[in-house]
């Protein structure tokens, strides 16, 4: 068991980071902390998927000095979407920081248990 | 005729060019023009179905002519094209019944972004019905969870914002296990696009060492995905974001939204992993113990709301177990049953939550129960289309609730497990039970006028009415065909799954 998180580490530290992420998405009730915890997570998702598509020894799939055998390149797909995944989680990130950044100058505190509480008080059930 | 085989792209991409283009217009100009490409999206759906009913086959569209394993890949059978137009349908209805409370809770000046956000989100629904590709199917959800995120806070009080807030944390829960998932199957697999995904694991599974991370990985996505359409026990984020969202807002999330993850994971299970495969695993029956769970708690925590949205925000926590349960029953009678209750679903709890804020209206503006005594007799209208939508929910028949726990309980029958039939028809009872007693005391309530409330009747400007009636009828209509042709739209359903191979 150990010797094949040991060859496998990147993906092991992959599952690590994911679920920090996870655990601190779910459970922190900081804002700001649960978005750090969501990058985290995405994180470990992409270094998971990098260390995956990765080969050592084989190169990018450009072809420069005419060697054209797929053995020599690795699957650039992996790449892309780990790219794509980037863009998505930069855009999510955005829009929960501008929901933050609203819900900090109504409630004055990061504390989502604190707004639940504000929330109650200053807006009655309807 | 073969010019229709570009309709499915032409559906998405139009709908991301009309988000952009709303972003430009005013906002009457951005609702005239969101309301006519709606009508365009009709059509195109609408021929996409037609089309493939006549050919009696589906077709994949191949994206920049890069054939499969390597290109993107669209495609269309009977049953998303079924799927994607009562999705539009639905769309539509709401839209026009629910823009008068958008104009209320919006700044005149924003509005064109709420019909940005709509025709983006349709952009996602169309894109995660026909895609055959689970990379994509992230991508675009995502974008739905976004697009949601933002329809629901243009109502700009506190609450929903925190709603929105708490919504979008859980549904980036999902997304990140959803993605997890996609990306272990890759790992194994090294196919995205569904049918070759499909043909590694059908070999892959013949292998014991390697079921338990075939397992593992439809897990975590079966999660992410379960998550994100509020299944039992992650339905707690319902009654908020449901309650305190605008009208049309509310609809479209409960109705469309949580019902497009559904159906992604459906095609998932079929297309990408085979039910074969999913059989030998022990998925089914966590999502059919799931299921009737979340049956009968919501259920039991709907005959405790306070306020009526929160009652139809929970009771749509007990009909997404329903369909669940229908895909942990498992074969093709289980999805099909599970498949038509979205249909039945969706058109019921688009009506409910088009009408709860009418009643309302004439009720002081509050939705809890004991303002809303007589709110039937004040408002007629919004009364009687409630009654419908009620006995449609409680499984009275000729309504599509009736026609839905009917095809529940002939799916369990031919289960020929009877723990499973006992269980099934014991959560259908319980729920009918519950689903009558709480729907009923509404009723009630909303249609005497003792303990001596006496509000006046609010009057509603004309074209208002006209404009809430006709989308009403037609969601109404759409429950009674659901409900009488219920044999039709099985058939419909069947041939899509035949052609799911």
């Amino acid at each position: 068991m150990i010797e094949h998180l040991l060859v496998n580490y990147e993906e092991a530290a992959a599952v690590i980071l994911f679920g920090i992420g996870f655990t601190m998405l779910l459970f922190q009730r900081n804002l700001i902390k649960k978005l750090i915890g969501m990058n985290i997570m995405d994180s470990g998702i992409f270094l998971f998927l990098a260390s995956m598509g990765y080969i050592e020894g084989r190169k990018a799939p450009i072809i420069v000095d005419g060697v054209q055998k797929a053995e020599m390149y690795i699957n650039p797909v992996p790449a892309g979407l780990v790219l794509t995944g980037i863009v998505v989680s930069v855009s999510v990130t955005a829009i929960m920081l501008s929901l933050t950044v609203r819900l900090y100058k109504r409630y004055h505190t990061l504390d989502l248990d604190e707004m639940y509480v504000l929330s109650k008080h200053q807006e009655e059930d309807r | 005729m073969d010019f229709i085989r570009n309709f499915p792209l032409f559906t998405i991409v139009l709908s991301l060019f009309s988000g952009v283009l709303c972003f430009l217009l005013p906002g009457k100009a951005a609702k005239r023009y969101t309301f006519i490409y709606e009508g365009i999206l009709l059509v195109l759906v609408g021929s996409v179905l037609l089309y493939t009913i006549r050919t009696g086959g589906s077709f994949t569209y191949v994206m920049g002519e890069f054939p499969a394993p390597w290109g993107n890949e669209i495609r269309a059978g009977v049953l998303e094209s079924l799927l994607a137009l009562a999705f539009v349908i639905i769309l539509q209805c709401s839209l026009f019944a629910g823009y008068r409370f958008v104009e209320e809770d919006m700044d005149e000046s924003k509005v064109n972004l709420f019909f940005t956000l709509v025709n983006l989100m349709t952009a996602a629904l169309m894109a995660l019905i026909w895609t055959n590709d689970l990379f994509t199917g992230y991508v675009f959800l995502e974008i739905l969870t976004l697009t949601s995120c933002g329809i629901l806070i243009v109502r700009e009080i506190g609450r929903t914002t925190l709603a929105a807030v708490r919504y979008m944390i859980l549904n980036l829960l999902g997304s990140g296990l959803f993605l997890l998932g996609v990306v272990l199957l890759y790992d194994l697999t090294g196919h995205l696009l569904m049918v070759p995904m499909r043909e590694t694991v059908s070999v892959l599974s013949r292998d014991p060492a390697v079921m338990p991370v075939l397992t593992m990985a439809v897990g975590v996505l079966t999660t992410g995905l379960s998550i994100k359409s509020g299944l039992f026990p992650f339905h707690f984020w319902m009654p908020d974001t449901y309650g305190w969202a605008t009208p049309a807002s509310a609809s479209l999330l409960s109705s469309i939204v949580s019902k497009a993850y559904i159906f992604l994971l459906i095609k998932t299970y079929y297309r990408a992993i085979g039910m074969d495969v999913i059989q030998k695993m022990p998925i089914p029956y966590i999502l059919l113990g799931l299921g009737i769970c979340g049956i009968v708690m919501g259920s039991v925590q709907a005959m405790h709301a306070n306020n009526l949205n929160r009652m139809v925000a929970l009771s749509s926590a007990a009909q997404i177990g329903y369909i669940y349960m229908g895909m942990g029953m498992g074969g093709v009678n289980g999805y099909t049953a599970a498949v038509f209750h979205i249909l039945a679903h969706a058109v019921t709890k688009s009506l409910l939550f088009l009408t709860t804020p009418r009643l309302a209206e004439v009720s002081g503006g509050s939705l809890l129960f004991r303002s809303l005594q007589g709110a039937g007799i004040r408002n007629r209208d919004a009364g009687l289309f409630f009654t419908a939508g009620a006995f449609s929910m409680i499984g009275i028949p000729v309504f599509a609730g009736f026609a839905s726990k009917l095809q529940f309980g002939q799916a369990a029958m031919e289960t020929g497990n009877l723990k499973v039939l006992t269980a099934v028809m014991l959560a259908l009872a319980v729920s009918s039970l519950l689903n009558a007693i709480y729907f009923i005391r509404t009723m009630i309530r909303i249609y005497s006028t003792g303990l001596g409330i006496t509000r006046k009747e609010v009057p509603v400007r004309a074209h208002h009415r006209a404009g809430y009636n006709i989308p009403m009828i037609v969601l109404t209509l759409g429950n009674l065909i659901l409900g009488l042709f219920s044999w039709k739209v099985v058939q419909l359903i069947h041939l899509g799954f035949s052609m799911f191979r």
